[in-house]
């Protein structure tokens, strides 16, 4: 269509010289390990600090377990963490970002029904501004009236854009699913419950959940771990609870069982949402599932990515995903699809999933899908960002570095007969989950298909 | 840190080569983690695709994956991610790029999978149709069923320029998806996909020689072809405000993008990078001007933000360029009063100028995001090639940093100055939907 005289596509696609053998991989090298310090301060605190990376920059991630039975408490925890660095008596909200922005720095808040998580980084030189900011605001935020009032009244309208959002209705609507009244299906507060959180509520929780016993902070970058741990250890010296922050409570097992069809008016594509029960990351059996989980569904050259993207084009994506919470692991499959395909795309899924269960993992899938955790584990750890993240989340696991150093050992050990054998978490009837579309077009399809619940 | 140089290195068929090991031959610091990047950068991107092949572009960087010569449907794929890679592709205005992160024991692979692409990728009426459907599934993920979808970049254009190459929607048509045939890929291909038009990068753990080596014994054969003379896209500024409005089904809450034509990002580069410093005075962090007055003084908006560059980063396109300032406000709020508070603040800037503090909070934090985005192997490898191609000079992204740090008040205030009114585009978003967009 371009050029005036080009080659068919057949000549395109063929050399004089004919297909060529794929070069072998070289000799692995070992990477380096960080340099890493990990301790428990007399407050409570797990402080990690590991030197790291090409620049001259540090990661900061700070997890304060925060979960609550009330019923209120994710509008509250919603408000604290948008409002925990508005101000201090030291500082007002743009006198925090001013002093971040002088070292390069940022710092967010964001709380879900499991963890506050505080996120930053900054210029290396800048750590101690950057903890400084933090301190302030962990020991003495003060929750201004105005800066309560106003980001209530923003987060009231944010919740009806995020509810607006597909992907978050089908998380919503699957956390209920599995889980009913349990804690953790509370992600997104309800905006009426927001509405009505005073400065003094959050306040209170403050005082009552922001606490450094249990909690973990994380400090990764061009920095001497000894010498990070001392300044943490001085400038979080005020911050200090006898009383421990608050884990979720143990989460019930997911059953397998039929999907809940969701209607959402004007849907032109369905989100598929299933789960099932797996193990937890410290659990002996995690690495040979994680193996079987990427064979599945959990890298593009996975089953259900061939089938359903690859072969018929239902989907632009399909994953398969572990969900790690101290003590627990499920398995989330998902894809989106267009609602004209949305029953053909569920009958493939579960036949893949049966399949697997089934019909064993070949050898080739699984030495591909090991290298690839292998290889994943080094290039997701390789940046500062990366590695912060990865050690924030195994450290909320009760695991370390050296868990992470020893994983691809772990990996390298798993045989297939493993494989197979965690495979068989994979059976149709263990799933249970939820598909949101419009249920006008997909009620007749799906009622055809069996084991969904209509609206 | 000074960014260190990168070598460069051209083939005999016009493949331009970028290398940038982690350490300097010789040294004896110990190299970084074992991890390598390659990427390779075309010099055609959705602004280049032809009338009445909306999205072709894009549908071609598809069909990349699709196989070649010595490589199956799949194997691309399957090769990259058995040797523990990760991989993707995307389609900008002017380029599209391909990349892969992998254990640095898999870079001849890597080479040898780019090459073999480059060289003789397998164009089938069988995998066309089968990504037109994967494209469209796409779309409907991105723009048709979610709030705000191609919001701003792909309705704005429309609003702010006249011309095809500039207004049109690079995700692309359905219709014109569809009818798209394998002849047309070969074209595209023979026409854009020369290796006189790309620009391939190695980053990490490399030895320079080794890889230059490597480089000459897969793509050396790769045959030299025409490369076509680069269109101008340019076409005249907007002489009045021009203003448009789109109906979203799935939006709750009204929404207005204003764009502005920026200075020629390759051949005025300082004026530009006054408008990547304006953009951050204006809204990166809570002090910063639109945060303060619109989203905490006044409460008019949920969410403000302003940015050079139509894809969400500065420095991503040649000219013609797009400032944009996005915002999603309430019901109760009028458009224009959010347009007038945005005005008023540009004013002020136009004419007191930023404070110094306010310079060197931009500075500051530029420098540290660009350290942190390049200590991601991915972005160093992609942002390398990018520069490369649009501006010759990879050399460009170590001196970023200190051509920001000199951008003086003055220069941002000129900047502010220009988005004018009477030059610019309006699109507001209208909210269509019947119930409250949430789940029944």
């Amino acid at each position: 269509m371009t050029s005036a005289t080009h080659r068919s596509a057949e000549r395109i696609g063929s050399t004089e010289l004919g297909p060529r053998p794929l070069p072998p991989l070289a000799e692995p090298r070992a990477g380096r390990q960080p340099e890493t310090v990990d301790t428990v301060l007399d407050n409570g605190l797990r402080v990690i600090a590991a030197r790291h990376g090409a620049v001259p920059m540090v990661e900061l991630r700070l997890r304060i377990p925060f979960a609550g039975e009330d019923p209120g408490h994710p509008a509250r925890a919603e408000v604290l963490a948008e409002t925990l660095l508005t101000g201090t008596r030291r500082r007002d909200r743009v006198r925090m970002d001013t002093d971040l922005a002088a070292v390069g720095g940022t710092l967010q808040a964001t709380v879900d029904p499991e963890r506050l998580s505080i996120t930053g980084d900054a210029l290396a030189d800048g750590m101690e501004t950057l903890l400084d900011v933090l301190t302030d605001a962990l020991t003495e935020a003060s929750y201004p009236e105005h800066e309560v009032s106003g980001e209530r009244d923003r987060l009231v309208e944010r919740i009806t854009v995020a509810r607006s959002q597909p992907r978050t209705i089908a998380r919503e609507e699957l956390q209920h699913h599995r889980y009913g009244d349990h804690p953790f299906a509370r992600e997104v507060p309800q905006a009426t419950d927001v509405a009505e959180v005073t400065a003094e509520q959050v306040r209170q929780l403050h005082r009552e959940a922001v606490l450094p016993r249990g909690s973990t902070l994380v400090l990764v970058g061009d920095i001497d771990p000894e010498q990070t741990v001392r300044t943490v250890r001085r400038m979080t010296s005020e911050w200090h609870s006898a009383e421990a922050a608050r884990e979720l409570p143990a989460l019930p097992e997911v059953k397998g069982g039929d999907v809940r069809l969701v209607h959402r008016e004007g849907a032109v594509q369905s989100q598929l949402r299933f789960s099932a029960q797996a193990v937890p990351r410290t659990d002996e059996r995690y690495p040979a599932l994680q193996i079987a989980n990427l064979v599945f569904g959990g890298y593009f050259s996975s089953r259900l990515v061939e089938n359903i993207r690859e072969d018929k084009g239902y989907t632009y994506g399909a994953h398969s995903n572990f969900e790690f919470t101290p003590g627990n692991g499920t398995v989330l499959v998902d894809a989106d699809t267009a609602s004209e395909v949305t029953a053909a795309a569920l009958l493939e899924i579960r036949y893949e999933l049966g399949r697997f269960a089934l019909v064993p993992p070949s050898v080739a899938e699984v030495e591909s899908a090991r290298q690839y955790a292998i290889g994943g584990l080094l290039t997701s750890t390789s940046s500062q960002s990366g590695l912060a993240s990865t050690l924030m989340n195994v450290a909320a696991l009760g695991l370390g570095q050296d868990w992470l150093s020893e994983h691809p050992e772990r990996l390298r050990a798993v045989t297939r007969e493993q494989v197979v054998e965690a495979a068989r978490w994979y059976v149709p009837t263990a799933f249970t989950g939820v598909v949101v579309g419009d249920a006008e077009q997909l009620g007749e399809q799906l009622r055809g298909l069996g084991g969904v619940r209509l609206p | 840190m000074v960014e260190p140089q990168p070598h460069r290195v051209t083939l005999p068929n016009g493949l331009r080569v970028v290398l940038a090991p982690d350490a300097e031959p010789g040294s004896t610091e110990p190299g970084g983690p074992p991890v390598v990047g390659v990427s390779v950068h075309y010099d055609v991107g959705f602004r280049s695709e032809p009338e009445g092949r909306t999205g072709f572009a894009h549908l071609f960087e598809h069909l990349m994956f699709q196989g070649s010569e010595s490589l199956e449907k799949l194997a691309h794929f399957r090769h990259v991610q058995g040797s523990g890679g990760i991989f993707n592709g995307s389609t900008h205005q002017d380029y599209t790029d391909y990349f892969q992160v992998l254990p640095s024991n898999a870079l001849e692979r890597a080479l040898f999978l780019e090459a073999d692409r480059m060289r003789a990728p397998r164009l089938t009426e069988e995998n066309l149709r089968n990504q037109v459907d994967v494209v469209k599934e796409e779309i409907r993920l991105n723009v048709l069923n979610r709030p705000y979808g191609g919001f701003p970049w792909i309705l704005l254009p429309p609003v702010l320029y006249s011309t095809f190459a500039n207004a049109h929607n690079g995700y692309g048509d359905f219709t014109d998806l569809e009818r798209a045939t394998v002849d047309d890929c070969a074209a595209f291909f023979d026409t854009f996909y020369a290796p006189g038009n790309a620009v391939l990068t190695i980053t990490g753990d490399i030895d320079v020689d080794q890889a230059t080596d490597l480089v000459h014994k897969h793509f050396g054969d790769v045959p030299a072809r025409s490369v076509p003379p680069r269109p101008s896209f340019a076409e005249p500024a907007p002489s009045g405000e021009l203003r448009d409005r789109h109906r979203d089904p799935h939006a709750p809450l009204p929404a207005v993008a204003l764009g502005y034509r920026l200075p020629d990002p390759v051949g005025e580069l300082d004026e530009y990078l006054a408008n990547v410093v304006l953009a951050a005075v204006l809204s990166d962090g809570d002090a910063s001007r639109l945060q303060q007055r619109l989203v905490y003084r006044d409460s008019l908006v949920v969410d403000v933000h302003a940015g050079a560059g139509l894809m969400g980063a500065p420095l991503d396109a040649r000219d013609p360029d797009t400032f944009t300032i996005t915002a999603i406000h309430s019901p109760e709020v009028t458009t224009d009063r959010v347009i007038d508070a945005v005005d008023s603040e540009l004013e002020r800037l136009a004419t007191e100028g930023p404070s110094a503090e306010e310079l060197s909070r931009v500075t500051a934090r530029w420098a540290a995001g660009l350290h942190r985005d390049h200590d991601r192997l991915v972005s160093r490898t992609l942002d390398l090639g990018s520069t490369e191609l649009l501006h010759g000079r990879a050399e460009l992204v170590g001196e970023l940093p200190g051509r920001v740090a000199a951008v003086t008040a003055e220069e941002v205030a000129s900047a502010a100055k220009a988005l004018r009114p009477e030059a610019r585009a309006v699109l507001e978003i209208e909210p269509t939907s019947e119930s409250d967009g949430g789940a029944a």
